[in-house]
């Protein structure tokens, strides 16, 4: 359980690492202007063609660097495995068979005591985490994607101070600002309200960094400047030719945000009092801190923490075709 | 969860540090409030995280038009609405009513979050109907002024494996010292007689409570520390001995591996609270029927005394602009026999009211525990639990500070007595910290 709910909390920090690394990259190689936007190589053909010439790998460090990641595979999978195997077992035999192998298969009679019980609190948990994902982040990677693309293609007074603290706010832990926040929306009556959740939910620093430097290397000042010449206003010239152009940055950025609200945890424990407005990650919270009382929950967390990923993972699955043409962009040249 | 725990620690932490600030300022709270109806009808709101208090909350709008009572349920207290009761009252927004467990009140109280209900006339004119030690929990000590209405409580009693101890000839104990010999032939059996938890502070602390003893004590303006007396040193005397001579076993509460010991007869008891029963129900389910419950084994032979194992109450919180309809709710909620059954039914919950421990549904024989009517037991030992024990405002760091050296003893390091000495320089250091008076 406790392994399931706090992966995806620990994973956002490790793929935000993760691609940290690629933008980076792009700047070392002096992208401006002549960039490209990731047009020309696709990822797979520009890795094949590499590998050929390139020298070739040992079959020993193959084999070495397949354990590795099959190491790794396993240490992800086996906790989802665990807890797929764990939903289909009725309350009785979860603990008194075998943790990783199936018993009795009774993940629909499962999901149906979970979504019945409390009049079917859990759909209404994980319709309030999707509307505040998935608008949040979409709204999120908007406003980054403006902010980003309005820090590196234009020139005004106080630019870099403005990016510079946006960059502080990156170091910034959203738990820590939580309890601020909660004292500020006090003061204005939003408490407990869906706003409380999900209007911090529209900030992403880290958004507006990648977007800023994804704009400043794949939108090239010559095509703004023809947008212009050709009479578009800023307004259209941004929607119209540099959304496209950041567009795997963007994705990318939606992608981060959504999870991150998903599994923001905090600040709806801090902000909500009414159940019918509580995240899924915040109402199994709710249910697994009394499960020592109230056996029975414990199944309905388990069920429900299982569903509970299908989104994300669903998520990403559709989305990672842009992600990953957008972090490998140009990278082969 | 290791970082939400972290999270909400450091939450906790801050909040200390906060309220820490505030507390010299605000003293409107702890003045006896004037307890008037209010004029027309009256809206008021309710946090809690009991699953399905919602339909006992919709019984009483029913009936009372005038008094509208909108409940909210949310994560249980330690795990994150204690914090959120904190943030609230600093930011002006509690709810009129929040449930709080015994433990947490005097936190609450130096902190002047609750109302003192004393001036309540049917608050005071109820006191008979709750069992005695449970007005003790929420009276803090005084006599004139009451800061929450008893909710249930968690009288402590031996489950035990009554087959085993009859097919091994073994007689049930009825003394900790009878209860030791016994633990030695079941250990030549193979299994434990039952599992020290080491993190689970607050089972000892059950254990000191029957014993006589009591941690804390407040005299209206000094808090007195005391995890070190004479019943503490006793109790964790008597457990230390049966760790070091493997009499129990020490797996972690609440885990799978715990579940499993009970599961298939490696442990053949557990000193547990009332609500204890549907824990062994649920992660013990291949023993139905082989379990019963008998009386706390005593200190002396022939004595009657029992612990208590957590219990919560329902607080009104400083700021509330209706305290009288706010404890009248609570008074309903907490006395009334429909409520009561109904938080049984749907929580477990074993009522704080003398009348209360007789309601029909908790006469009923237990199908898990043989058919026997367990809760004849309980209603017992919720009869023989002390008056006097108190707790501290600083309880989840005591908690977390003997716990690290209970943690550190059952491996070997040190000893359950030196757990509770270090918990003891920790808490008045923590005491003093927060600029509450503590005599040393």
């Amino acid at each position: 359980m406790s392994a399931i709910l706090s992966s995806p909390a620990n994973g956002s920090p490790d793929s935000n690492q993760a691609s940290d690394a690629a933008p980076t990259s792009r700047i070392r190689r002096g992208g401006r202007g002549q960039a490209g936007g990731g047009h020309g190589h696709q990822g797979p053909a520009g890795s094949d063609t590499t590998r050929a010439r390139g020298p070739r790998e040992s079959p020993l460090s193959r084999a070495g660097a397949l354990i590795v990641m099959l190491v790794f595979t396993l240490y992800f999978l086996i906790p989802i495995w665990w807890l797929f195997i764990a939903s289909t077992k009725s309350a009785p035999q979860f603990g008194n068979t075998p943790a990783l192998w199936f018993a009795d298969f009774n993940l629909f009679e499962n999901i149906g005591q979970l979504i019945a019980y409390r009049d079917g609190v859990y759909l209404k948990w994980m319709l309030n985490s999707v509307l505040y994902a998935g608008l949040g982040a979409l709204l999120g990677t908007l406003f980054a994607a403006m902010c980003g693309y309005a820090l590196a293609k234009y020139r005004f007074p106080g630019r870099d101070a403005i990016f510079n603290v946006v960059l502080g706010g990156v170091l910034v832990p959203a738990t820590a600002l939580a309890l601020p926040l909660f004292l500020i929306f006090s003061q204005v009556g939003l408490t407990n309200t869906f706003w409380s959740v999900f209007l911090p939910s529209l900030v992403s620093p880290f958004g507006v960094y990648l977007t800023r430097i994804f704009a400043a290397s794949s939108v090239p000042d010559e095509l703004l400047e023809a947008s212009r010449l050709d009479g578009a206003g800023e307004i259209r010239t941004f929607f119209t030719i540099s959304v496209r152009l950041m567009f795997p940055a963007l994705v990318t950025v939606f992608l981060f945000q959504f999870v991150a609200i998903w599994n923001n945890f905090f600040l709806p424990l801090i902000m909500l009092r009414d159940e019918t407005l509580f995240p899924v990650t915040l109402g199994l919270y709710a249910w697994n801190s009394q499960v020592n009382q109230i056996p029975e929950l414990r199944l309905y967390v388990l069920v429900g923490a299982f569903l509970s990923i299908i989104p994300l993972v669903i998520t990403f699955l559709l989305l990672q075709r842009f992600w990953r043409s957008g972090l490998g962009a140009g990278s082969v040249k | 969860m290791n970082l939400k725990r972290t999270a909400v620690a450091a939450a906790v932490l801050s909040a200390v540090v906060l309220s820490g600030c505030s507390s010299t300022t605000g003293s409107e709270g702890s003045d006896a409030a004037a307890c008037t109806p209010a004029d027309g009808k009256v809206e008021l709101s309710f946090t809690s995280w009991i699953p399905g208090i919602e339909d006992a909350v919709d019984v009483w709008n029913k009936a009372n038009p005038d008094i509208q009572v909108a409940v909210q349920t949310g994560p249980n207290g330690n795990s994150g609405t204690y914090q959120n009761f904190f943030n609230q009252l600093k930011a002006g927004n509690a709810p009129d009513l929040g449930q709080i467990e015994y433990d947490a009140l005097p936190n609450f109280r130096v902190q002047n979050g609750l109302m003192d209900l004393g001036a309540c006339e049917d608050v005071m004119a109820s006191k008979d109907k709750f069992v005695d030690w449970t007005w003790g929990q929420v009276s803090l000590g005084e006599s004139d002024s009451v800061y929450a209405i008893p909710q249930d409580s968690g009288p402590m009693a031996m489950f035990y494996r009554a087959d085993l101890f009859e097919q091994n000839g073994i007689a049930i104990p009825t003394t900790w010292d009878e209860y030791k010999e016994a633990a030695k032939k079941v250990r030549a059996t193979g299994s434990y007689i039952t599992n020290f938890s080491q993190g689970d502070i607050n089972q000892f602390a059950g254990f000191v409570w029957q014993a006589g003893g009591s941690w804390f004590q407040n005299d209206g303006t000094d808090w007195t520390v005391d995890l070190t007396d004479d019943a503490s040193k006793k109790v964790a005397d008597y457990w230390q001995e049966l760790i070091d001579e493997d009499l129990v076993s020490t797996v972690p509460a609440w885990t799978t591996e715990w579940d499993n010991a009970y599961n298939t007869g490696a442990a053949w008891t557990w000193n547990s609270a009332v609500w204890g029963a549907n824990s062994i129900a649920s992660g013990a389910p291949d023993t139905a029927g082989k379990w019963s419950v008998a009386q706390a084994p005593q200190w002396k032979s022939g004595d009657k005394a029992a612990g208590n194992w957590g219990g919560s109450s329902t607080a009104v919180f400083t700021g509330s602009e209706h305290p009288y309809e706010a404890a009248k709710f609570a008074l309903w909620l907490n006395t009334s026999e429909e409520a009561l059954t109904m938080l049984n039914e749907s929580a477990n919950i074993y009522p704080a009211t003398k009348d209360g421990l007789n309601l029909p549904i908790l006469k009923q024989g237990v199908e898990f525990y043989g058919n026997q009517p367990i809760y004849d037991v309980f209603a017992d030992a919720s009869a023989e639990v002390a008056e006097d024990f108190a707790w501290g405002p600083t309880m989840t760091q005591t908690y977390n500070d003997v716990s690290d050296g209970f943690k550190s003893a059952v491996s070997g390091d040190g000893t359950l007595f030196d757990a509770l000495k270090k918990g003891q320089s920790a808490t008045v250091d923590a005491l003093k910290a927060q600029s509450i008076p503590v005599k040393e």
